[in-house]
């Protein structure tokens, strides 16, 4: 036996000195400071304890579905000019579906060849086509189709954001899909604390775009419409200036702009800032991608001494006179100040993104209230713990020590865990610990109760704890069980600071159960080796 | 040291007494709910994650002139803007609230616009603690996650009660939770706490420790029931009380410890999250006892009296 007894007590520390590496990694050193750094490195801080953003963002799928239909009525236009068949207009009738295209007005004796075009697999892959009555056409983008491209634009959405969120040097963010809904995505941003910077963000995820001006600029929105008689075009629309460009009193300025953009979003390769060398100002550098440098080209070139406009996020910002054709780079003067300059170029460089983003929740918590919670969280843990191991020492003397060795191993095995899994650790995390350590200790009483039992109904020491581990088994693995399958519940269903919680609770369960029945077995066999006959154990 | 030395209490005896200790709690719970929904409209206050909205968290220096900020903040054009204090444990601090806007877009310039407001005031001397925006859809997911994490759970418990044990067993515990749960619950409307997702978090634990305290009493009756076939069952069930009570107080009152250490020294962000522990603690002590055994007894003598078999079930089985 005693053989066996020594070949337990080395796994048990070995178990010690693994789950002591997984908590610390291996340290520079053993000073306090050391520890703490180490301990830090290894165990991830929650939002909500070391501070930090967390977002979700609704993707505007819609955006590139619209970009894609845009690209198809441009692509339709000038193959029906290709093979000379005449229409009136190629548009999409309803602008809150962008993924239906109407064409007009084809000649009768034409119907034959305007459908063969269209049904022809460049087209009829991504919609379904039908004939109309008056020689209209409509194309509706297929379900299947619009799916597969409403998932691509969620991903080319987040790889953008990473790169954006990288490039503001944000520590260990985390952007993916949220699951809980359609086509969101989820932000955590540790660590920022400005939230003008969480701001900057926001500003960096809107849409560059370059559209036809049709007219402008006018003093009102009223004004503008009445210059087109109060009928607007399904194909235009009025949008404000912003900026500069705006006017003395900073508002009021409007023009009307082809809604189609001639070149939008990730068509935008690449922008640098720099200076105009004769008049000083700041501008910026742009080049497009190859095929958008083309659809540029046509574009400039019919329209050299007409207006173009750079629009974003739904304002006007600059606009210039086309003055001879442009291919793929160009330069956008404008009263931009430099941070616009810097943030223009920066979210160019990053990469455009596919679609709009809006905020549907926010949580922020700032550093001090991060701070404070986790002093708050550790100096409740501390007391709870000391508590309870006070209480085990006074009540169950002897095997009081069993009980509180067999609790901080359940600890270091816990926080090992947490370590080796990169777990994170929420404040409800903590919370976690705590309970942990009330409920692991209920354990111990069950089991202890039990000997106790057991010796005032005359066994023997040995028997005693013999029949104290039996008995007490069925009723700790249920107990535990049931408590990790409501965990397993709340880590399931919850988010970000309950899933710390459910965690930490189900890795303190399951570490409890080894510590509390075999730590503690081993513990009292080692004590009761050494006890003389007759002599019992201290409980 | 020990403190409960040869215990014979008659629990059973005592049902009445603990059948109106339970009702008055449950009913007056029920009736503070109620009266909440009436003037609120929704039977707890809802924390912003559940109600949406916008919420944030200011400290300042001193304790802030609460008529100031209102002032301050209607001023900027936010019309329907909550400010309320923290009273007691924060008295520097103060929340601001916006309540749910129906357009996304339009969330996040609430919280721009609080801030600028009080920067124009305060010009700085004040730090923002948190803030939480949560839009309708996120809001109401959320809800869904919730009400569904709580169903599943009891559910899976019940399945795994009924399993290892008996399914009226299992019944028991269940409503034993289900009694728990409503006078915490009864709880926070009473003392107007809010209802946040860590306190369903909270909810969820006690009902897993309930569950555990129901589990270790029902777990002596099983064994006492193989051993002993002459004993009646509401004596058997007092004896496994009693055997098991010296457990049952000693872990809940350290389990107990440990969470009263969190709500007093845990901070501001868990207190509802602890204050839900400390009373479903207590509580599922008492429903192990006083709820969940004697309607194991009550069913049997329900079935004995219909002329059905007067084991119980876990006796036959011989497990």
């Amino acid at each position: 036996m005693k053989k066996n007894l020594r070949n337990q007590i080395i796994l048990i520390a070995g178990v010690l000195v693994v789950f002591l590496y997984g908590i610390f990694g291996m340290p520079s050193g053993f000073s306090g400071t050391d520890l703490v750094q180490a301990l830090t490195k290894r165990i991830h801080l929650g939002l909500d304890l070391q501070g930090g953003a967390h977002l979700i963002l609704q993707v505007h799928v819609q955006d590139a579905v619209n970009d894609e239909t845009t690209n198809t009525i441009q692509d339709i236009e000038s193959d029906l000019h290709k093979n000379n068949l005449t229409f009136s207009q190629v548009y999409k009738p309803d602008p809150n579906k962008p993924e239906v295209i109407r064409v007009e007005g084809t000649a009768p004796a034409q119907s034959g060849a305007v459908s063969s075009l269209l049904q022809s697999d460049r087209y009829s892959n991504e919609y379904e086509v039908a004939e109309g009555d008056n020689n209209t056409w409509t194309l509706t983008m297929k379900p299947i189709y619009e799916r597969d491209l409403d998932q691509r634009t969620v991903q080319q959405a987040i790889s953008t954001i990473t790169d954006r969120v990288n490039s503001l040097g944000v520590t260990e963010p985390q952007i993916a899909p949220y699951g809980l809904g359609a086509n969101q995505i989820l932000v955590e941003l540790p660590g920022v604390s400005d939230m003008n910077q969480v701001k900057a963000m926001i500003r960096s995820t809107l849409r560059l775009e370059i559209h036809a001006v049709v007219g402008g600029p006018f003093p009102t929105q009223q004004a503008a419409l009445a210059s087109v008689n109060g009928v607007l075009p399904p194909d235009q629309e009025i949008l404000p200036a912003e900026g500069d460009l705006a006017g003395a009193n900073g508002s009021g300025s409007y023009y009307i702009l082809q809604r189609a953009a001639i070149v939008a979003g990730s068509e935008f390769r690449s922008a640098t800032p720099g200076t105009n060398p004769n008049t000083g100002q700041r501008d910026v550098n742009f080049t497009l991608t190859d095929e958008a440098g083309d659809k540029f080209w046509d574009f400039t070139s019919a329209n050299v001494g007409k207006y173009m406009a750079v629009v974003m996020g739904s304002t006007v910002r600059e606009v210039a006179v086309i003055k001879e054709p442009i291919r793929d780079s160009g330069v956008i003067e404008g009263s931009f100040s430099p941070d616009e300059v810097e943030a223009l170029s920066k979210l160019l460089r990053s990469g455009s993104l596919p679609a709009s983003l809006s905020y549907i929740d926010e949580n922020t918590v700032g550093p001090t209230l991060g701070a404070d919670s986790t002093r708050d969280g550790v100096t409740a843990a501390m007391v709870g713990m000391l508590l309870v191991f006070i209480f085990m020492l006074i009540y169950y003397k002897g095997s009081g020590i069993n009980a509180d060795l067999a609790l901080f191993l359940n600890l270091v095995i816990l926080l090992g865990f947490m370590g080796f899994t990169s777990a994170t650790l929420t404040l409800p995390g903590i919370a976690g610990v705590i309970l942990t350590i009330g409920m692991g200790v209920d354990s111990n009483v069950l089991v202890f109760e039990r000997i106790r039992e057991e010796i005032r109904a005359g066994k023997a020491a040995a028997a005693a704890v013999d029949q104290g581990f039996a008995h007490a088994w069925t009723t700790i693995f249920d107990t535990h069980v049931t408590t990790m399958v409501s965990s397993a519940f709340l880590f399931i269903f919850g988010t970000g600071p309950v899933r710390g919680f459910a965690t930490t609770l189900v890795f303190g369960l399951a570490a409890n159960l080894f510590t509390s029945v075999y730590v503690s077995r081993v513990i009292f066999e080692a004590h009761l080796n050494k006890l003389k006959p007759g002599e019992m154990v201290s409980i | 040291m020990e403190f409960f030395h040869d215990v014979k209490v008659d629990w059973l005896g005592k049902k009445w007494y603990f059948l109106a200790f339970s009702m008055i709690f449950s009913i007056s719970g029920v009736i503070s709910m109620a009266w909440h929904a009436h003037t609120i409209g929704s039977p707890l206050p809802l924390g912003v994650d559940f109600k949406g909205g916008t919420q944030v968290t200011v400290e300042f220096k001193q304790p802030p002139d609460v008529a100031q900020i209102r002032h301050a903040i209607d001023a900027a054009g936010l019309k329907n803007a909550e400010t309320t204090t923290l009273g007691g444990g924060a008295p520097n601090e103060v929340l601001i609230g916006l309540p749910e806007q129906m357009n996304e877009q339009a969330l996040d310039t609430g919280r721009a616009e609080i801030e600028n407001a009080l920067r124009e005031h305060y010009s700085g001397n004040f730090n923002v603690r948190s803030v939480q925006v949560v839009g309708p859809t996120v809001g109401h997911q959320l809800e869904k996650q919730a009400a569904l994490a709580t169903l599943y759970s009891l559910l899976g418990m019940l399945v795994y009660l009924w399993f290892r044990f008996q399914l009226i067993y299992g019944v028991a515990a269940v409503v034993a939770c289900f009694h728990d749960t409503l006078i915490t619950v009864g709880a926070f409307a009473l003392t107007n706490r809010e209802l946040t997702l860590t306190v369903i978090a909270a909810i969820l634990t006690l009902i897993g420790y309930s569950m555990n305290d129901t589990i270790v009493v029902f777990d002596r009756i099983r064994e006492n029931l193989r051993i002993s076939r002459r004993e009646s069952l509401p004596d058997l069930v007092n004896r496994s009380i009693n055997q098991t009570l010296s457990r049952t107080v000693l872990t809940s009152g350290l389990t107990f410890l440990t969470v009263l250490s969190l709500f007093v020294f845990g901070g501001q962000v868990l207190s509802g999250f602890s204050f839900a522990l400390v009373v479903g603690i207590l509580i599922g002590t008492y429903s192990s006892i006083a709820v969940a055994s004697p309607m194991l007894v009550a069913w049997q003598e329900w079935r004995a009296n219909k002329g059905k078999a007067s084991a119980l079930p876990a006796a036959r089985r011989g497990r």
